[in-house]
């Protein structure tokens, strides 16, 4: 995401900032303007209901407020205040799931392998371009509820990586796994959400067969 | 290129991470299999169409008591008895 590797010169939140950490209440007001509806959206996605949501949400402009002045203007404001979004989220998810200081990690720990990645079963064109498929109700309601079926690990990966825009190290270090992990995790993500939104997006008349076992 | 090395490669080639070895043998792949080619559109529609998506609307209600919640806080930290050393 180019905002995450931005120079901090070409950064447009960061005059903000700086006022906020010099004690502006007003130009800390206009960053949460600015950043509540990213926030809040991934803290939905992640946890799924509004009110976790909310909670994920409230905890990130709080510790905001408490480490404004750890900002080292290093990387961009945006990625600074979507990783402590995630963080919170995700300690939202764990707090969820009664484990207040495991990773998602399986209980193993080891590195999932790509040998029970599910295989491509409706393979089609679909019929609309996504720019178009986005403006309609019902296929909003199709990517959340399918989006929400995932199992917890798939869908942080997918929702941190391909959703928010978070490289596969910054997903890993947020999610305590190793980079190959998330990797797997995010193909095993990809592929069921395309199973899924195929079936019913996909044109059944250009559906096309595949003559071996793979993707 | 077996299956578990095109799995891998699916992922990489999507980001246009692969290795440009591993990205001429995926591209070899795919313009002798029309299954393969359709799966990788697919997953590049459903990145598209995810990344596309509107905003979800923040309760009004939850707008005002987060509003609340960060003064208080701001207060509290910059002049109230909690106030942390060097902070103003």
């Amino acid at each position: 995401m180019s905002e995450r590797n931005a120079a901090p010169t070409a950064d447009p939140d960061l005059d903000l900032l700086r006022q906020a950490r010099a004690g502006d209440f007003a130009a800390f007001e206009e960053l949460v303007g600015r950043f509540q509806g990213r926030v809040y959206g991934l803290a939905y996605r992640i946890l799924g209901e509004p009110h976790d949501a909310e909670d994920a949400t409230q905890q990130t402009f709080l510790s905001l407020v408490e480490h404004l002045r750890d900002f080292r203007e290093e990387s961009a404001v945006a990625g600074w205040v979507l990783r402590i979004a995630a963080n919170h989220s995700l300690k939202q998810l764990r707090k969820r799931r009664g484990l207040p200081t495991v990773p998602l990690t399986d209980p193993a720990g080891e590195d999932e392998g790509y040998a029970e990645v599910p295989h491509p079963e409706v393979i089609a064109p679909w019929r609309d371009d996504p720019a178009d498929l986005a403006e309609r109700h019902e296929v909003r309601e199709l990517i959340d509820r399918a989006l929400a079926e995932l199992d917890d690990k798939y869908r942080t990966v997918f929702v941190l990586r391909d959703i928010e825009g978070f490289s596969v190290k910054e997903a890993a270090d947020l999610l305590g796994l190793s980079e190959s992990n998330v990797k797997v995790r995010l193909l095993r993500a990809r592929l069921t959400l395309r199973e899924k939104l195929t079936r019913v997006l996909g044109d059944e008349a250009a559906r096309v067969l595949p003559d071996h076992r793979h993707p | 290129m077996t299956c578990e090395e095109l799995l891998k490669a699916l992922n990489d080639y999507v980001d246009d991470e692969a290795t440009l070895a591993v990205c001429r043998e995926f591209a070899d792949h795919l313009a002798g299999c029309n299954p393969c080619q359709v799966v990788v559109d697919n997953i590049r529609n459903t990145i598209r169409l995810y990344k596309a998506g509107k905003p979800y609307p923040m309760p009004a209600e939850f707008s005002a008591r987060l509003r609340d919640a960060l003064r208080a806080r701001w207060e509290e930290t910059r002049s109230g008895p909690g106030k942390r050393p060097g902070r103003e």
